[in-house]
């Protein structure tokens, strides 16, 4: 058997003339993991959701399930069930008869019921509040009951709608970690739809980046922030210093009037590439160390660091996050490691760009 | 202290109103109910109320209202559903909305043309071969127009809690495992309960004490406590068997309103 649970195979979703919401996307979800589908709104991340759902009807290409082609079953026949971004909860029932609603309809006997519901409440820690209505709950505890009305019909998959953009910040990130538990516990697969890349980074084992209705990249939290593949997921996903550049050869890249040493290898000689640097990867250090010279121009107290930004003589801006404080108007060195540089190809599919560096990978391996 | 006066004088158009032409009358109602017809009082019109004459009306009353409003509904019900669902649903609702502007009476008189002998309705019938028919004057033709005439008043609040329903309920059904008869059962209907409820109110309470269609369309073949009151008041100038009548009328009004009475629920 394999471990593959959903597939998308070439599917367009698109309504009448308007450009397509999702352009022949394929992907596979694999059994018991976190995936996180991450984009702009109005990236296809909630169509994708639905058409798992069976809300809505692919345009054309396939989806399977298990193996199966599932374009024609309806929503209420599938083995998924959803936490929508409102939640949804039923106002006229109590918390009880919510998480009921979908093993009353599988007509389950109703001491079974009882067990299961309690069973599901406790594993979202809601023990003792099964006769509340839904009207006397909080935001949080609305959250929850969505949740254990999606878990307690055992389903294989389930999709989360951006189900905490509604909490503030606190509960958000409490709730991140108990998602994340739950789903570890549960062993199901969720699948978690969200704008916020924070959110996708802490919770994800898998995740996709969308825009404009196609998938840009897919990978571990730490391959994506790493490795972005262009400059829509290096900008979407943390902050991005991005310059364009030229690869001199193997392991020297040109960028702001300066050749440095860099990781990258396998590009064309004096290829145009796109330079990434992360803010964090830069130290501000003297004139004569710095690798970059810059003039600080703004400087923000984040909390945990300081955000100052500074452009060099070209004008380019550079992001910095640094513990230490810098004088606004200041003439500052940057300095970098080269493994803090990522070159980037312009136009580059993700088959490539895997393939580039998996080569790394094993050439970094051979060398030792 | 200034404050309370001032607004206190806000409420004084308003109390006038209720104790004039709302209090007043049905004091008045109340008083004329103890006198008979030569002006003595007497409890006797209470008694004659429970004789089978009257029950007969009471209970035809209700039977004619509990049909006025249940076709009502059962019409009112997918229209507001089908409403919801179109483009442009203010638009129809409008148009549906516009009949209860024209006066009762006209449109009784257009029903007259409509139904009469040598109506439209006849000249189709004979058309497609079924022949000419007794229609006006005929329960039918008395159902039909009183429905005609109410069912706006039922789709309005019925439309108004379909409207308000979170779509995503639905969705949230269906992902459950709720086939579409179901998710309506269990999902659409108790949400909708209450629309339903208020469009029952305001069709069968007025459909309890209708007079004029009665005469003008059934033709007096349908007697109702409406009529009668109409009767008493106009005809046998027994005003006090009248307001006993009418009493008991704002009785079972009052009734109705308590049981139907929405309990509002957060959503």
């Amino acid at each position: 058997m394999t471990n593959e649970i959903i597939q998308f195979r070439n599917v367009t979703k698109q309504y009448d003339d308007d450009p397509a919401v999702l352009d022949n996307v394929s992907f596979e979800i694999e059994r018991g993991k976190f995936y996180t589908l991450l984009g702009p709104s109005g990236c296809g991340k909630t169509t994708i959701l639905r058409l798992i759902a069976g809300f809505t009807e692919a345009s054309e290409g396939d989806i399977y399930f298990n193996g199966k082609k599932i374009n024609d079953v309806p929503a209420n026949k599938r083995q998924v069930n959803t936490v929508f971004q409102d939640y949804a909860l039923f106002p006229h029932l109590n918390v009880f008869e919510n998480v009921a609603f979908g093993l009353r309809i599988k007509k389950m006997k109703n001491t079974e019921i009882q067990i299961k519901v309690k069973e599901a409440l406790s594993f979202v820690n809601l023990e003792g509040y099964e006769t509340r209505e839904i009207r006397d709950m909080s935001g949080g505890q609305r959250q929850r009951v969505a949740i254990a009305r999606a878990i307690v019909n055992e389903p294989e998959v389930i999709l989360l709608d951006e189900p905490l953009s509604a909490l503030d910040l606190k509960l958000r990130t409490e709730m991140q970690y108990e998602l994340r538990e739950l789903q570890r516990r549960l062993g199901i697969t969720f699948i978690f739809v969200t704008h916020d890349q924070e959110e996708a980074l802490a919770m994800s084992d898998e995740i996709f980046v969308l825009n404009k209705g196609k998938i840009q990249q897919s990978g571990t939290p730490i391959d994506i922030y790493d490795e972005p593949i262009n400059r829509f997921v290096a900008d979407f996903i943390g902050e991005s210093n991005i310059v364009e550049g030229s690869m001199i050869k193997d392991y020297l890249v040109e960028f702001v009037g300066g050749q440095f040493e860099c990781v990258d290898r396998g590009l064309n000689p004096d290829e145009p590439v796109e330079v990434v640097i992360r803010p964090e990867d830069l130290e501000i250090t003297t004139l004569e160390r710095g690798k970059l010279k810059v003039r600080v121009d703004s400087q923000l107290f984040r909390g945990v660091h300081y955000e100052i930004s500074c452009y060099d003589i070209y004008g380019n801006e550079w992001l910095v996050h640094s513990t230490k404080r810098a004088a606004v108007g200041d003439e500052i060195g940057l300095y970098f490691d080269p493994e803090a540089i990522h070159v980037m190809r312009f136009g580059e599919s993700e088959a490539d760009f895997d393939r580039r560096l998996e080569a790394y990978t094993h050439g970094v391996v051979h060398e030792q | 202290m200034n404050n309370k006066i001032t607004q206190n004088l806000y409420l004084l158009p308003y109390a006038l109103w209720i104790v004039l032409f709302v209090i007043a009358p049905l004091l008045l109602v109340l008083y004329y109910s103890f006198f008979d017809i030569e002006g003595h009082f007497s409890l006797m019109n209470y008694m004659n109320f429970f004789t089978p004459v009257y029950m007969k009306m009471a209970f035809s009353s209700f039977w004619y209202a509990f049909l006025i409003t249940f076709i009502s509904l059962i019409f009112a019900y997918p229209t507001a559903y089908l409403l919801t669902k179109t483009r442009h649903k203010q638009l129809w609702l409008l148009l549906i909305i516009v009949p209860s502007w024209i006066n009762l009476l006209l449109k009784a008189y257009a029903f007259l043309g409509i139904f009469g002998t040598k109506g439209i309705a006849n000249s189709f019938l004979e058309a497609i071969g079924v022949g000419s028919k007794q229609i006006l004057f005929t329960d039918f033709s008395f159902i039909f127009v009183s429905v005609y005439i109410f069912i706006p008043f039922m789709i309005l609040p019925i439309f108004n809690s379909l409207n308000e329903m979170n779509p995503s309920l639905l969705d949230a059904a269906n992902d459950l495992g709720a086939s579409k008869w179901t998710t309506f059962r269990r999902v659409i209907f108790p949400l909708t309960i209450n629309g339903v409820k208020s469009g029952c109110q305001v069709v069968f309470i007025p459909a309890l004490s209708l007079f004029m269609l009665t005469r003008l369309i059934a033709g007096n073949r349908v007697i109702t406590l409406g009529t009668a009151i109409e009767q008493h008041f106009l005809v046998t100038r027994d005003w006090g068997m009248g307001s006993t009548i009418a009493v008991f009328l704002i009785i079972i009004m009052f009734l109705i309103m308590s049981v139907t009475g929405n309990r509002k629920r957060g959503v």
